[in-house]
């Protein structure tokens, strides 16, 4: 399944900042975790995870510090900062609107139409 | 890229990886590191996984993304880093900053070196023809020294450029000129230009031989020039503000200005020479950009000029110094020509800018041919003092510059000869300005009986 372009880009932030909350992390451990959240549903360019982590910390909602990893490799660490977090409790609590509006949608339309084809007999309407 | 990765050792495609990335100039050095440090995660997670080094490296950056975008990407985000910035402490890479601050101190020190020399030459209250006659000294070598301590000069390259900066001093003071007779004023102007083809030697060490070498320092001279004319400009403007504001509460700065403004001016000169070295990756050249721009206009008013000549019938006005003019304008036309083969690539088929640079060459010999033409019957009725046949001397030089880069000129245009003839012809030429230049000041002197 492809996730469109759009909603990729809108669900990053909270994601990323979600998967900091848990814990310090560098870029390809955020990336497993997405992977490993998503059951693969969610497949990111990978390079394309720096770029949002470059405009949160601008943004300071997150602290970026370089370490030596155990492969001897510097690595970029990122920490949530407590702007972060509460970047995140919003977040939250928008995704949740939205969640609960479409959960309220899909099980209207559900009822009446099974979600997948339509139903028969409507007529396609030709442009006038 | 599929096919080419095989035999290839891993670290080797990184680090061409790596080198796609360095030349995108959204993406920062540290940028990089943090990338790179991502793709061989990737790659040990992929090859655990049981793929082949190889395939790992190909998988890792495909996930990485299309350059293109990821670059767009960058950009977005940092689209501060698309106005190239001339950061002098470099970001938090580390490793990097110590070698620049090394040299901005070097550079620095030169420059206070060349500051103090003056200063003390000033305090010594020489006679005004030492002053006259040692002038590009105070700055010159400064310059070169800096250069021979940046590109770590071979012994015998700093040998050549000792006889040369030594053997300038001593012509340059032996002979009894009269003070302030022509062939003193022409050793002062002729001198800076010698001893700057030796700081080209400086500039460019093992390479000054090379086309390459020699056209690395015509661009640097021509930023250099630009960096001095902007800092002169700021200088002024700071030298004006401290004035005003010194005179609200009662205090006189126009001692404290005669005092140290020649060594501002002095070391100024150094202070540009490092800025450009530092810069010179970072921003773009700005000499081809104004070449660009003067072009068309130079070529408007040579064309008006020559019109104006054959339609009114106007003799030119042949005045004793009108020949001077016209060296002016040969030098403004061939540096026009050099700073846009400067920034041309040779291989580039040739367009309509090409053809322009052809007219205004062409017009250029025209107006010349007109002025020497007139001259030429005049000269020997005036007689030759050293300032005349030094004025001519040039024109004659330049003129033979100018007339065979058009000749190779028309021929690339004509497909029948190469751009790189050109721009070899170009610098292979460089050395005659510095052997006349040399010649004024030994020749001379003695030829015209020091007057």
């Amino acid at each position: 399944m492809d996730i469109s372009k759009d909603l990729m880009a809108a669900s990053s932030t909270p994601i990323v900042l979600a998967i900091l909350a848990e814990e310090d992390s560098y870029g390809y451990a955020i990336l497993q975790r997405v992977r490993e959240l998503s059951g693969g549903k969610m497949e990111w360019t990978d390079g394309m995870l720096y770029p949002v982590l470059h405009r949160l910390e601008r943004l300071g909602h997150v602290k970026a510090r370089w370490e030596t990893a155990d492969t001897g490799r510097k690595r970029k660490y990122y920490r949530i900062t407590p702007p972060g977090r509460a970047q995140l409790v919003e977040d939250r609590k928008q995704w949740q609107a939205v969640d609960a509006t479409l959960r309220g949608i899909w099980k209207a339309i559900s009822i009446s139409n099974p979600v997948g084809h339509l139903a028969p007999g409507i007529p396609i309407s030709q442009g006038a | 890229m599929d096919g080419s990765v095989h035999g290839i050792s891993l670290e080797d495609q990184i680090a061409q990886w790596r080198s796609y990335l360095n030349r995108r100039q959204a993406i920062h050095s540290v940028d990089v590191a943090e990338l790179e440090d991502h793709l061989r995660e990737q790659v040990e997670g992929l090859t655990s996984a049981g793929l082949a080094t190889d395939e790992a490296f190909l998988v890792a950056v495909k996930r990485m993304g299309d350059l293109d975008t990821l670059s767009r990407e960058f950009a977005r985000e940092h689209s501060d880093r698309l106005w190239k910035q001339l950061v002098v402490s470099s970001s938090d890479t580390g490793g990097v900053a110590p070698a620049v601050r090394k040299d901005a101190l070097v550079a620095l020190s030169f420059a206070v070196l060349a500051g103090i020399a003056v200063k003390v030459g000033i305090e010594l209250d020489l006679a005004n023809s030492v002053y006259v006659r040692n002038m590009s000294f105070v700055v010159l070598p400064m310059v070169a020294g800096y250069f021979a301590w940046k590109r770590q000069l071979q012994p015998r390259l700093l040998v050549v450029l000792g006889v040369v900066i030594g053997g300038a001093m001593v012509f340059a003071n032996v002979y009894p000129h009269v003070p302030e007779g022509s062939t003193e004023i022409l050793t002062a102007i002729h001198l800076p230009i010698a001893l700057w083809l030796a700081v080209g030697i400086a500039y460019a060490g093992h390479r000054w031989r090379q086309g390459g070498g020699r056209m690395d320092f015509i661009r640097f001279t021509g930023e250099l020039l630009i960096y001095y004319v902007l800092i002169a400009i700021g200088g002024g403007v700071l030298t004006a503000f401290m004035a005003m504001i010194f005179q609200v509460i009662g205090v006189d700065m126009e001692p404290f200005f005669e005092a140290w403004m020649p060594s501002m001016v002095v070391g100024a000169v150094i202070v540009a020479t490092w800025l450009v070295e530092a810069k010179q990756s970072v921003i773009e050249n700005m000499a081809p950009v104004l070449t660009r721009l003067f072009t068309p206009l130079v070529t408007a008013v040579l064309l008006g000029f020559l019109a104006t000549l054959l339609w009114t019938g106007r003799g030119i006005n042949i005045e004793r110094d009108a020949l001077l003019a016209f060296d002016a304008l040969l030098i403004l036309v061939l540096a026009l020509l050099l700073y846009s083969i400067s920034a041309r690539d040779a291989a580039k088929p040739a367009g309509a800018f090409d053809v322009l640079q052809v007219v205004l060459v062409a017009s250029a010999l025209a107006a010349n041919a007109f002025a020497l033409w007139a001259i030429a019957a005049r000269i020997t009725e005036w007689g030759l003092t050293p300032n005349r046949v030094a004025v001519l001397g040039v024109n004659v030089i330049l003129l033979i510059n100018l007339a065979w880069s058009a000749v190779l000129y028309v021929r690339f245009l004509r497909g029948s000869g190469s751009f790189s003839t050109l721009e070899k012809w170009q610098t292979d030429y460089l050395p005659v300005y510095g052997a006349w230049a040399a010649l004024v000041v030994i020749v001379f002197p003695p030829l015209f009986g020091y007057r």
